[in-house]
């Protein structure tokens, strides 16, 4: 992924900050600037998500995405944040404690680097509450 | 809107290509298509080609202009060409821009290609390529591979609806066998259930043989207006509906994990077009990238009950002679799945089938096929329903 994309979010990942639709009330994560439910008529703001909630479903990964290689095999999961919206991420535990439905927590980790020398992405992943 | 048929098919072998370029791939399966349909460069009225990934595959872009050119279309007769992308789904979505461009008026004579040239790169940068399907800054970045979505789809049909690993098993089985029958399939070989659990883990609970390989491969279909069909071919296979319908393109924005509402949605826009319902297809090509995709997609095409899927594929109701033969062709599993030539090849082997010409895997009374063509993990679907009769 370019710096350039990378940075834009960079708030919204450090800080699990999606988007609030005042209009109908549904919470948003990754951010969105339109409610997909009022579209239009939605009044979107931030908002900081708690960062607790439960694996919807997971994999355990053996043949990484480039750039992760060295993390495998690693846990990937849906995750259902208790305010409502669902997201992708990893969990860090033990592969044979991952279960649908467990509660999990955010943390701040390092998710990548583009090389040796390249950019460190850091972000959130979750661990077991 | 004017009635639409296919009236020419062309198909290269699927397969690891190495001594084949992109360029020779389109070529080959443009001429079979047009010597098919009896057509001549003069007749083509424009091109719409499917192609998912050429920047990253052979670092080409402007595929259309490609096509045109080395098909001998573009330096006296100028004809048209588009490139059509909608990742995996291309092909189908090429197809889907043709008939509707004869369907128009517009244009009375239109071929629909697709082609992928996969396998110039290393594995790391394919899977890196098909990845760019799904949403890079909020999926890609957390470390989500293609079969790790599709592994997240299984993991949780599986914990709602007790499909086992040997029912997902079940649908490669079934797919390579049909592939044995398939002249162009990449895999002409049988595999048992222990062949794919025995396989390497890709991504929790799928195994290697859960996934469709890495292909090289082209296809092609003329497409023309009805009133003109009989004029080239005795045989001409009819369009009874063509839908797209678009689904969120991260996995875990959908409602239910284990349902892929644009394939419901286009399915169900299909039917009313077609004026049918699931009773009457007899065939059907579905997406299957991997063998949980297949599960879901014939249960939400309609033809089993949500979480039936993976019973009814280990019970053989998916098999050529069972209640409704899906991938006659050998599924991408088997045949290969050059990601912008499937959605044209499900609509070559529907074709065949329909035209009785399908050899071994002849499906007995054919009168009616579908096809099914996903993008991403379900970003876009695009359904066609094809008939021998008008």
């Amino acid at each position: 992924m370019t710096v350039a994309r990378f940075w834009r979010k960079i708030p919204n990942r450090y800080n699990l900050i999606g988007t609030h639709c005042t209009t109908c009330g549904e919470h948003y994560f990754p951010p969105r600037q339109m409610c997909p439910t009022c579209r239009r008529d939605g009044k979107m703001e931030d908002h900081k998500f708690e960062g607790k909630g439960k694996v919807v479903t997971y994999t355990v990964i053996h043949t990484a995405a480039k750039g992760y290689e060295m993390q495998t095999p690693y846990n990937l999961a849906i995750i259902k944040l208790d305010e409502g919206p669902s997201l992708t991420g990893q969990v860090v535990c033990d592969q044979n404690e991952m279960e649908i439905g467990m509660r999990v927590r955010s943390v701040f980790r390092k998710l990548g680097e583009e090389s040796e020398k390249g950019m460190i992405y850091y972000g959130t992943k979750f661990i077991p509450e | 809107m004017r009635d639409v048929a296919i009236i020419g098919i062309g198909c290269t072998n699927f397969g690891e290509l190495w001594d084949r370029s992109f360029r020779d791939l389109f070529v080959e399966a443009g001429v079979i298509a047009i010597e098919d349909a009896g057509i001549q460069g003069e007749e083509i009225d424009s091109m719409y080609v499917g192609n998912m990934s050429g920047g990253r595959f052979v670092e080409q872009e402007h595929i259309g202009s490609l096509i045109a050119d080395y098909a001998g279309l573009a330096s006296n007769l100028h004809v048209p060409a588009t490139r059509v992308e909608a990742a995996c789904a291309s092909g189908g979505l090429a197809l889907r821009q043709a008939i509707l461009s004869v369907a128009s008026g517009h244009d009375n004579i239109v071929v629909a290609a697709g082609a992928e040239k996969m396998t110039d790169v290393g594995m790391d940068t394919a899977t890196d390529a098909l990845a760019a399907a799904a949403d890079r800054e909020w999926e890609g970045i957390m470390g989500a591979t293609f079969p790790g979505l599709y592994a997240m789809i299984a993991k949780l049909h599986m914990h709602t609806y007790g499909t086992t690993s040997e029912q997902l098993a079940a649908a490669s089985v079934k797919n390579h066998h049909n592939g044995t029958m398939n002249p162009i399939a990449q895999f002409k070989n049988e595999i048992s259930i222990d062949t794919v659990l025995n396989s390497n883990m890709v991504a929790d609970p799928l195994h290697m043989f859960d996934c469709s390989p890495i292909s090289d491969g082209a296809s092609a279909v003329v497409v023309a207006a009805a009133d003109i069909a009989k004029k080239y071919t005795d045989t001409p296979v009819y369009v009874k509906a063509t839908t797209q319908a678009s689904g969120t393109i991260s996995l875990h924005d959908r409602a239910d994990i284990t349902t892929l509402d644009a394939t419901v949605a286009a399915g169900q826009r299909a039917y009313k077009m077609a004026r049918m319902t699931p009773d009457d297809i007899d065939m059907v090509e579905v997406h299957d990238c991997f063998s949980i995709a297949e599960i879901c997609a014939i249960e939400d095409l309609g033809f089993f009950r949500k979480g039936d899927g993976g019973r009814a594929t280990e019970a053989g109701d998916t098999a050529i002679g069972g209640r409704i033969p899906v991938n006659t062709s050998g599924g991408l599993k088997a045949c290969g799945h050059p990601v912008g030539a499937t959605g044209i090849k499900q609509a070559v082997e529907i074709t065949q089938q329909l035209r009785g010409t399908a050899g071994k895997r002849q499906v007995d009374g054919a009168e009616v096929g579908m096809t099914h063509n996903v993008g991403g993990s379900g970003g876009t679907a695009v359904v066609h329903i094809l008939s021998r009769n008008r």
